[in-house]
């Protein structure tokens, strides 16, 4: 890469397509569940483009755009349309798609985001709205297949374009980015981030220009990555492949590919020469839309804290490097648990390891998130706390994490590690508290004096000594009848 | 006289007063489809059941005195284009053939509520695309005044089946003149409300920016009885206006005296026919005897309406009539080796020519390259054209011309020239461009020949169009004219 990288440029540009959780589709009152619902059973003749229908724009959608486009910091203009995309394709039953061209909602914002803790900015070109297409299924290999059945209810779930201006350098950069944009409609609540399932899809435009020249390169657009994983091997794999053309004085074409994941490569899958001409023209069925200040506004006040912000405080407010601060904003359930284990008690530094460490590991292994484990904030919290006070050790509390997160109730793993080895008698407390008083002269001192605070530090030490097992309130007792 | 030949106000009257039943109006009706069918063809479908069924619950309504309204118990014509739920709906097109729409229309659902009764679909140029009724993809409509005219287009079987007596009234839907063309060619009343009085929802579409659905009728108050029936905003048709709709028989009898009335010099074309630029200067006469003033005034790109319309409906056909693939419902030629030319055999198969040369001219206005020369150009003409209206509507009240340059011509007369075929509507044109409304009512024959006269008025102004046109009407006896077909007066 770095031989590359010091020959070439890289230069990466990003459309993603993000469905927007509504109720209702774009155009009409069908539901959006299309994943669920039996085949077609989640459509009307709006949705199926049968003659005379007519669209009538769903706010919700509109809205959510505009969310989106607030939190990309775009700007979102005061007149907007709605454009037809004219094609053919059996997934498509009007002919054209109902989209926006020359007016989208908004434009010229920025995303920032960053490479192992390094900041970066990639600008946000526009954030357009358009209606999502029915979805084909082929009986058997696609080549073969007698007939292709369509399923419809997807047809008019909206969808925003949000599409990034070339600013990406390497496929690290664009996995970043794409990571950064996921959480940030998953904090606005715009899009589950879903990627399997097609909820949130990328295509990216790759293209290679020699280092140090400022003119674009013939650029490649390349579909079908459905995961991060796909969207890093596939811009990996294309640079690698362009490299390749050019080093030996080949030619690259402007032209669309697809990636295979199973056989890692991306495949050619039309050339410019038979590019789509779209025919836009605005959409005669629709008004123009007037975007109202007013609205814009109130769409910007009820805008949650964006994981940048978050991240910028989770920094200065707990002392996390920005690359951990960067990890644990990354979900939105991942950064309120944090922030949750944090509130009840546990030290910052020790919860986001724990988190990003160990349990994103298990997490990880099992395709699962941190809002469905069983694991909850208070557990992990008990958990540090056990450690901080020394009542176990940082090897034992590994496999206890362990055992509690495969349990369906992580308690009683936590309670056997914690409970039953606590020192509660006052024989055994006695010779602590003597030890303490001891070796504690000063603080010793200082309670008398009247330092509330001293008797808390005497405690610590008694914990300490005792690695955690003692029962803090009695200690608390002994000590002060000692003392006095 | 016969129950088919009377007014919906009439009927309605005999029917209140139980003279007469919704069944036996019916029935007069369809026995007369029965009779005269076979020479207007004006039909593509006669749903006697539903008509029947519809009447029998329009005679329990009004027996009962639930809920009586203008249209209870009325037969009326639907041009094929609107979409009524479980009956065939083609657009006049082969390739939607077989095609049963789920749905209704919003005006069906509003004449439904009403209790109206549905005689059956009417023919019309395939997808609202012709003057003559010619580009029927299953047959030709003839004019009830003489059987070897057109009865112009492209709601022709609408204005035929009203001109014949095969329906009290229809609906029709107008483009570019496809309401008010044929009512002229007919000698009937035909009233294209503007774009966004009447929803468009159901409307199987031609050039959505354009297309308006308004009443076809015999005379003019039975026009604003029907528009009354289908105004109205819809949340279904983003498109349609919020303004509330005003009581149009109300005003109708308000008369012309002190109104201004202008004339647009640009509407009497080179080619119009003599006698109908006599009729007109003769309904302008009648108009100043009335009271009225009359002002000659200039619509300066009406030249220019035509060639405008010309790119932005076809731009917009060619959108609209992608969805027609064959794929989902109506025909499907099959044989086709991959999916790409199915879609090919299907549509070659499918359209007839004028909607294919239509699909082409407006794929090709749209294309990159061509779009700014194109669409873009022809949107700003029409935005002159706007202009143009609302600089004429500061100096008058309502504009008087032709419907049509000339009666209706022979079938076959025009086939081969498509250019000669689209100048029957230079006049009509402009009012859909302009975002105007216009009625057209009968206005003196010519060789036995209906002649029509356009009244324009300026936006939602579909009172001030009534009332004048009303105003005409009550002086003349045009309007009492019947075709041949229709019969005397027995």
């Amino acid at each position: 890469m770095t031989a590359i990288a010091t020959k070439y440029e890289v230069v990466v540009g990003l459309e993603v397509h993000a469905q927007v959780l509504t109720q209702s589709k774009m155009f009409c009152g069908c539901s959006t569940d299309y994943l669920t619902a039996p085949p077609n059973a989640n459509t009307c003749p709006v949705c199926l483009g049968l003659p005379g229908s007519l669209p009538v724009i769903n706010r919700r959608a509109v809205e959510a755009t505009i969310r989106t486009a607030l939190a990309l910091n775009c700007e979102i203009p005061e007149f907007s349309k709605f454009d037809r995309k004219n094609y053919f394709y059996p997934d498509l039953p009007k002919g054209y798609q109902i989209s926006q061209y020359d007016l989208p909602l908004s434009r010229r914002g920025h995303l920032d985001f960053d490479v192992k803790g390094e900041p970066r900015r990639c600008g946000i070109t526009r954030v357009h709205l358009e209606e999502d297409t029915g979805k084909l299924l082929h009986e058997g290999a696609i080549h073969e297949s007698q007939a292709s059945l369509v399923n419809f209810n997807r047809s008019g779930v909206p969808l925003m374009e949000i599409v990034s201006e070339p600013d990406l350098r390497s496929a690290d950069e664009a996995r970043e980015y794409v990571m950064r944009l996921r959480a940030i409609l998953q904090f606005i609540g715009v899009n589950k981030g879903d990627m399997e399932s097609g909820q949130l899809r990328c295509d990216a435009n790759v293209s290679l220009r020699p280092a140090g020249s400022t003119e674009l390169g013939t650029k490649v657009e390349v579909k079908n990555m459905n995961s991060f994983r796909a969207i890093h091997r596939a811009i990996e794999y294309e640079i690698e492949r362009q490299t390749q053309v050019l080093d030996t004085g080949g030619r690259l074409t402007q032209e669309t590919r697809g990636w295979n994941d199973a056989r890692g490569l991306t495949v050619s899958q039309r050339s410019k020469e038979f590019a789509e001409d779209y025919r836009y023209f605005p959409e005669p069925d629709l008004p123009p839309l007037d975007v109202s200040r007013t609205w814009v506004e109130e769409i910007r006040a009820s805008l949650p804290e964006l994981p940048a912000a978050r991240r910028e405080r989770f920094v200065t407010a707990y002392g996390l490097t920005p690359y951990d601060a960067s990890l644990l904003t990354s979900t939105r359930p991942m950064a309120e648990f944090f922030e949750e284990t944090v509130r009840l008690g546990a030290p910052a530094k020790a919860s986001a390891n724990w988190i990003l460490g160990d349990f994103s590991r298990l997490l990880n292994a099992d395709h699962n998130e941190i809002q469905d484990s069983s694991i909850k904030p208070r557990h992990l919290s008990k958990l540090i706390s056990l450690i901080d006070s020394g009542a176990i050790s940082g090897k034992m509390a590994k496999q206890i994490f362990d055992t509690m997160y495969r349990a369906s109730d992580p308690g009683p793993a936590l309670e056997a590690a914690g409970g039953s080895s606590q020192i509660s008698g006052d024989a055994e407390l006695a010779a602590i508290v003597e030890q303490v008083i001891a070796e504690n002269a000063k603080s010793v001192a200082d309670f008398k004096a009247g330092k509330e605070q001293a008797l808390k530090f005497l405690i610590g030490q008694g914990m300490k000594l005792s690695k955690g097992r003692a029962n803090p309130q009695r200690l608390d007792t002994l000590l002060r009848e000692k003392i006095s | 006289m016969n129950l088919f030949q009377r007014t919906i106000r009439d009927l309605h009257q005999m029917l209140i007063d139980r003279e007469i039943s919704s069944v036996e109006l019916t029935e007069s009706v369809l026995d007369h489809i029965v009779n005269v069918g076979d020479k207007t063809k004006a039909y593509l479908l006669v749903t006697k059941g539903l008509a029947l069924r519809q009447a029998r619950a329009a005679d329990e309504r009004l027996r009962s005195k639930r809920d009586i309204r203008p249209l209870t118990g009325i037969p009326i014509a639907l041009k094929d284009v609107l979409c009524v739920k479980n009956v065939a709906s083609t657009a006049g097109s082969k390739i939607l053939k077989g095609f049963t729409p789920p749905y209704s229309a919003t005006v069906v659902d509003r004449l439904e509520a009403e209790g109206a009764v549905f005689l059956g679909k009417t023919n019309c140029d395939e997808f609202a695309m012709g003057s003559s009724n010619e580009n029927s993809g299953y047959w030709p409509v003839h004019n009830p005044w003489a059987l070897d005219r057109v009865p112009g287009g492209s709601s022709g079987g609408s204005a035929a089946a009203v001109a014949s007596g095969e329906a009290i009234a229809a609906l029709g839907s107008d483009t570019g003149g496809s309401i008010r063309q044929p009512a002229a060619l007919t000698g009937i009343v035909g009233f294209k409300p503007t774009y966004g009085r009447v929803s468009r929802y159901g409307l199987i579409a031609f050039a959505s920016s354009l297309d308006q659905i308004g009443p076809m009728t015999r005379d003019v108050a039975d026009s604003a009885v029907l528009l009354q029936a289908i105004a109205g905003h819809d949340p279904c048709d983003s498109t349609s206006s919020p303004k509330p709709v005003p009581d149009y028989l109300a005003s109708l009898r308000e008369g012309v005296k002190g109104m201004r009335l202008g004339v647009p010099k640009e509407y009497f074309v080179a080619g119009m026919e003599p006698a109908v630029e006599q009729s007109i200067r003769d309904a302008i006469r009648l108009f100043e005897q009335q009271g009225a003033s009359i002002e000659e005034v200039s619509l300066p790109h009406s030249d220019v309406a035509l060639p405008a319309y010309y790119i932005i409906a076809p731009a917009e056909a060619s959108s609209n009539l992608a969805r027609y693939d064959g794929t989902r419902y109506g025909f499907q030629a099959g044989g086709g080796r991959n999916i790409i030319e199915e879609y090919m055999l299907t549509r070659q198969q499918g359209f007839g020519a004028e909607v294919k040369r239509r699909i082409m001219l407006g794929t090709y206005a749209l294309s990159s390259g061509y779009y700014d020369a194109y669409y873009l150009q022809a949107q700003k003409v029409r935005t002159l054209i706007i202009d143009d209206f609302k600089r004429a509507f500061t100096k008058v009240d309502a504009l008087l011309g032709a419907t049509s340059p000339t009666v209706a011509f022979p079938l076959g007369a025009k086939t081969q020239d498509p250019v000669a075929m689209y100048l029957n509507d230079i006049i009509t044109i402009p009012a859909n461009l302009g975002n105007v409304c216009g009625i057209s009512v009968p206005c003196g024959l010519a060789d036995g020949l209906p002649i029509g006269l356009q009244i324009i008025a300026p936006g939602f102004r579909e009172d001030l169009a009534l009332r004048v046109a009303f105003a005409f009407e009550t002086a003349t006896e045009f309007h009492n004219g019947r075709s041949p077909l229709m019969g005397a007066a027995a």
